[in-house]
């Protein structure tokens, strides 16, 4: 990347991303029988900064592995992901210190994501300690990121462990955790799913608000379009690896394009119980990770395949507003 | 009436909660598995022999390695338990049984909580290192811990101890280098599954670095396993050090449990009918080895449980 792109709007940009895993051992490979599971198979996109943009996709579809790849959790076996113009591959020791605090991640399972063994006080202490963030600053820093996540009478949670919390908290302290640095990007990896209904709206409202306020780029992960709708101006859809429509929310909540968009669509459900559902005009499950499809991934569920999608993988098109990758357009 | 119906425990606790006895604490603090008649049993057997290794000059009446005469200038050699004031009789060459008995606890206390700090610690560092870094550094560590179980252990300590001069801490060195494998692999598989937590990937957003991870968000879990898989060393030590003094590898310089059933062996106390010579010794390392296993077994079954 040269110096003139630093200066341009994009704060992410994924190129023909990859991350593929090789399953069975070094003897299923000397008798031929590793298979390669593509987790994310030439994934491209940009993320301009202040925008927010929702993946979208039925589980196992790669979502959570490509917000993986975007915190360099896991690297990629191919292809690029730059962050504010630097590699991500090529980030190393003092660049990696600085990028853990510019991107952040806010957990799906608030129970899981606090070690139960550190009162709430030491959980939030660690980011800012591995920051170098002088010890006497960091209680109010602590209190002020509560404060952010609206939970209320922050002083009082300081001393107790995660046990003693309902998970509406925790997830809040969670994202405290993830604000506390003060990012500009965060990837949200379903951070209700975890939660009752009942509480959901609260924590979605505080990521909302908090994602305005200061500005934030964010990736907010999910299976459900109605929470997505909720949160996110852009949605990317993908399926077994790949983008297959990326767009305006509400454009493609509205009029979907690619046939396996229009069956998402289909599949929110109606609050009124007495409403028929009409059968999805898809096959029921994923096939195997191991052994996609030739061409298209999801010829084999699609209602409107033909003999191209075999034998060919669609390449994204730019229609309209969006970009699909199908044959049809 | 009602009042007496009212439990005596029920009583004491309205009476004021009162705090326990330092003592009581301090066994709390430890977790030490007191409900249990075994676990209580093995723990008042290392008491007792740790107080007589702690106190050991204040205990034996005598130099253990002082050849003894009696009042009438004879060599007090094969003396009988009582004889010329010798509490358990004398050996061949005229040394007091009971002072010998008494060191040996101290070498069997020392080779015990050495070889099993050494056990845990290499192991814990093997398996957590192995278990958090995973790919070829768990591929490399774990082959050694292959090569290791491989070592049959007593042969092992013996040809060491021919390499190395004849010491105590030949036991200490060969269980260093041969049973971390144990430890390592179970420990391992615990941090196999507790780098997936959510909480250590968490720690990995926050910037911590992997030393730090594996020091405050994984070691702390696996810490009742070394421990566990130490007191298991301690045994082991006990029982190898005995076995290669009984063989003759052992350190002549040193009292050991060992040693005496050696000394008595050769010195065909069998045939002299002398049991008050390596009955003792024998009983004693049955006494702590088993007060280990009690203690573990029920660690164990506790560790299962939670």
């Amino acid at each position: 990347m040269n110096i003139a792109t630093r200066k341009t709007d994009v704060l992410v940009s994924v190129h023909d991303a990859r991350l593929h895993y090789r399953v069975g051992g070094a003897f299923a490979a000397m008798r031929g029988k590793s298979t390669v599971v593509k987790a994310v198979d030439g994934v491209t996109f940009d993320i301009r900064r202040g925008e927010s943009v929702g993946l979208l996709g039925e589980s196992g579809c790669g979502k959570t592995s490509m917000g993986r790849l975007l915190l360099k959790l896991e690297e990629t076996t191919g292809g690029s992901i730059h962050f504010d113009g630097e590699e991500l591959g090529k980030v190393q020791r003092k660049g990696l210190k600085t990028f853990r605090s510019r991107a952040q991640l806010i957990f799906q399972n608030p129970f899981d994501a606090i070690n139960p063994r550190f009162s709430i006080r030491a959980t939030l202490s660690e980011p800012l300690e591995n920051a170098g963030i002088p010890r006497g600053e960091r209680e109010g820093r602590i209190i002020k990121a509560l404060e952010l996540v609206r939970l209320p009478e922050p002083a009082q949670f300081l001393d107790r462990y995660p046990h003693q919390l309902s998970g509406g908290q925790l997830q809040r302290v969670v994202m405290a955790r993830a604000l506390i640095l003060q990012p500009e990007f965060v990837v949200a990896d379903e951070p209700v799913s975890m939660l009752d209904v009942s509480v959901r709206a609260g924590v979605l409202n505080v990521f909302r608000d908090v994602r305005d306020r200061l500005g934030l780029t964010a990736i907010y992960i999910s299976h459900d379009l109605a929470l997505v709708r909720y949160v996110c101006e852009r949605t990317i859809v993908m399926y077994l690896g790949r983008i297959m429509e990326d767009g305006p929310t509400e454009d493609i909540v509205h009029q979907p394009l690619h046939p396996y968009t229009k069956a998402l669509v289909a599949a929110v459900p109606v609050p009124n119980p007495d409403q028929s559902h009409d059968p999805l005009p898809i096959g029921r499950g994923a096939p195997d990770p191991r052994n996609p499809p030739s061409g298209c991934v999801f010829r084999d569920r699609c209602p409107s395949a033909h003999a191209r999608c075999a034998a060919e993988v669609p390449q994204p098109r730019q229609v309209g507003t969006r970009t699909v990758a199908c044959h049809l357009f | 009436m009602p009042e007496i119906a009212i439990p005596k425990s029920t009583i004491s606790k309205t009476a004021g909660i009162r705090r326990p006895h330092i003592v009581v604490r301090i066994f709390q603090a430890l977790k030490l598995p007191v409900n249990d008649p075994f676990a209580v049993a093995g723990l008042v057997i290392y008491l007792v022999f740790v107080v007589a290794a702690v106190f050991a000059d204040q205990i034996a009446t005598h130099d253990p390695t002082e050849i003894l005469y009696t009042p009438s200038y004879d060599l007090a050699a094969d003396l009988r338990p009582g004889q010329d004031g010798f509490l358990m009789g004398t050996t061949s060459l005229g040394r007091d049984i009971f002072s010998q008995l008494v060191y040996g606890s101290r070498s069997a206390l020392l080779i015990g909580v050495t070889a099993a700090f050494m056990v845990a610690l290499i192991g814990s560092i093997i398996g957590l290192v192995a278990g958090y870094f995973g790919r070829w550094v768990d591929a490399v560590l774990m082959r050694l811990a292959d090569i290791a179980f491989g070592i049959p252990f007593l042969p092992f300590v013996i040809v060491l101890a021919a390499f190395l001069q004849p010491s105590i801490w030949n036991v200490v060195i060969a269980m260093a280098l041969v049973l971390w494998r144990d430890t390592a692999r179970v420990i391992r598989s615990q941090v196999l599954t507790l780098r997936t937590r959510g909480y250590v990937e968490a720690a990995r957003v926050a910037g911590s670095s992997d030393f730090k991870i594996i020091l405050r968000h994984i070691a702390p879990n696996i810490l009742p396993l070394s421990f566990l898989y130490g007191s298991i060393a301690i045994g082991w030590a006990i029982l190898t050090e005995a076995s290669i003094s009984f063989l003759g590898f052992g350190d002549p310089d040193s009292i050991s449990w060992g040693y005496m059933l050696q000394d008595a062996f050769a010195s065909q106390a069998l045939a002299k009918q002398a049991y008050y010579w390596f009955v003792p010794p024998g009983v004693c390392i049955i006494l702590v080895v088993s007060a280990g296993f009690f203690i573990t077994a029920v660690m164990k079954t506790s560790f299962s449980r939670s």
